[in-house]
């Protein structure tokens, strides 16, 4: 397949947003994005363990996986090597980098049952994309999610302020808030 | 009989329990693609609610999540071929979605809080309640997107489609009827 990599960014960040457009990763969305600090946290978190997956998802796919014509087992191996990779990194980041540990620790877990992760590494054997544009198209997608977020949790902290009616308040209005922000989203189609 | 009803409004995953948002959003752009999420998932859950209370005992404490996980991911892989060989158009419509199960929060939160504790016949039926729910929640926002972007219902055309706004089976639309369907059912249900 023929793309820039140009056009894999700017297309992975704005015109299909892993969040707005492709609905992955919700639960983190709603859940984590009431503050601007904790989103930003969350953001680096999954840009960190999806750049990491998506090479570890990729040589496993074309080296092992397909020599063995053993395809079907993909959605078991993914999950198991995000789960693993998940600990590891947070291993890792405890004995290495305390500080860093301590930036993104809590928001480790939480990503494993992040279905953006997931996602974007089977969507990126989908599209048969080499390895440096799987990396490009994760990292794009990884920073697609933390602008939604961040922008999100933006809104979300203008709204408390606001008087909600009681049957909104929590999800609904969340919601609400995100269909606006997606329909902005909407004005990127067509750039790429 | 009781655990069915519990699952469809009690603890509604959808609308109560607020679980498993990604599907919910990202299949529902007709009614059909919604049922056919909803019976895949309930399938899912079902089978695995089974499979993990059968062997709760056996599974070491420390690696229980890893090895529900491992039961979960089969099972998905299990429906994925089936639907590929027996579904295909519907395979394709909801394309990523289907390997994504794995990852769908209410099955492994109900093989976490039911089916390790409970009997295979009793998890059976919890997975069916939760399942039927998330299945009827599910046609019902695809219907209502369907009718109001599309004027159609279950692909069945209704003739008004020239006249409804596209954008409730664009993206946006999904974050919208979802959000009012919650208010609705906060309003009128939870009381």
């Amino acid at each position: 397949m023929e793309l820039s990599y140009f056009a894999i960014i700017i297309g992975a960040i704005f015109v299909n947003n892993v969040v707005l457009s492709q609905f992955l990763g919700i639960c983190p969305f709603l859940g984590v994005s009431s503050k601007v600090e904790t989103s930003l946290g969350m953001g680096a978190a999954v840009t960190f363990v999806m750049a990491l997956s998506s090479v570890v998802t990729w040589l496993l796919q074309t080296c092992i996986l397909v020599p063995f014509h053993i395809e079907y087992m993909q959605t078991i191996v993914f999950i198991l090597v995000i789960a693993a990779l998940v600990q590891m990194v947070e291993i890792i980041l405890k004995k290495v980098s305390p500080s860093l540990y301590q930036a993104l620790g809590i928001f480790l877990p939480l990503i494993t049952t992040n279905c953006a992760v997931l996602g974007v590494a089977i969507l990126m054997i989908q599209k048969e994309l080499t390895l440096l544009q799987s990396v490009a198209f994760s990292v794009a997608s990884a920073l697609g999610f933390a602008l939604a977020l961040v922008l999100f949790a933006g809104l979300r902290e203008r709204l408390e302020f606001e008087e909600v009616p009681v049957a909104f308040r929590g999800v609904p209005i969340a919601l609400v808030t995100a269909g606006i922000l997606a329909m902005a989203f909407m004005g990127f189609t067509g750039l790429v | 009989m009781k655990l069915i009803f519990d699952g469809i409004i009690k603890n509604n995953p959808t609308f109560v329990l607020v679980l498993g948002m990604c599907p919910t959003l990202g299949t529902t752009s007709s009614a059909i693609n919604g049922m056919g999420m909803g019976v895949a998932t309930m399938s899912v859950l079902i089978m695995s609610n089974l499979a993990i209370s059968l062997i709760k005992n056996i599974i070491p404490d420390k690696v229980r999540i890893p090895a529900f996980i491992v039961v979960i991911a089969s099972f998905v892989t299990v429906i994925q071929m089936l639907m590929q060989a027996f579904a295909p158009a519907l395979y394709g419509a909801l394309g990523v979605f289907i390997p994504l199960i794995v990852v769908n929060c209410i099955i492994l939160g109900r093989a976490e809080a039911f089916a390790s504790k409970n009997t295979p016949f009793d998890s059976m039926l919890d997975g069916l309640g939760i399942g039927l729910g998330f299945t009827l929640s599910l046609t019902v926002i695809g219907s209502i997107r369907e009718i109001l972007g599309s004027g159609a219902i279950f692909g069945i055309d209704l003739g008004i489609g020239n006249y409804m706004p596209l954008i409730f089976v664009l993206a946006p639309g999904a974050f919208f009827v979802l959000g009012y369907l919650m208010v609705l059912f906060n309003k009128f249900v939870k009381k």
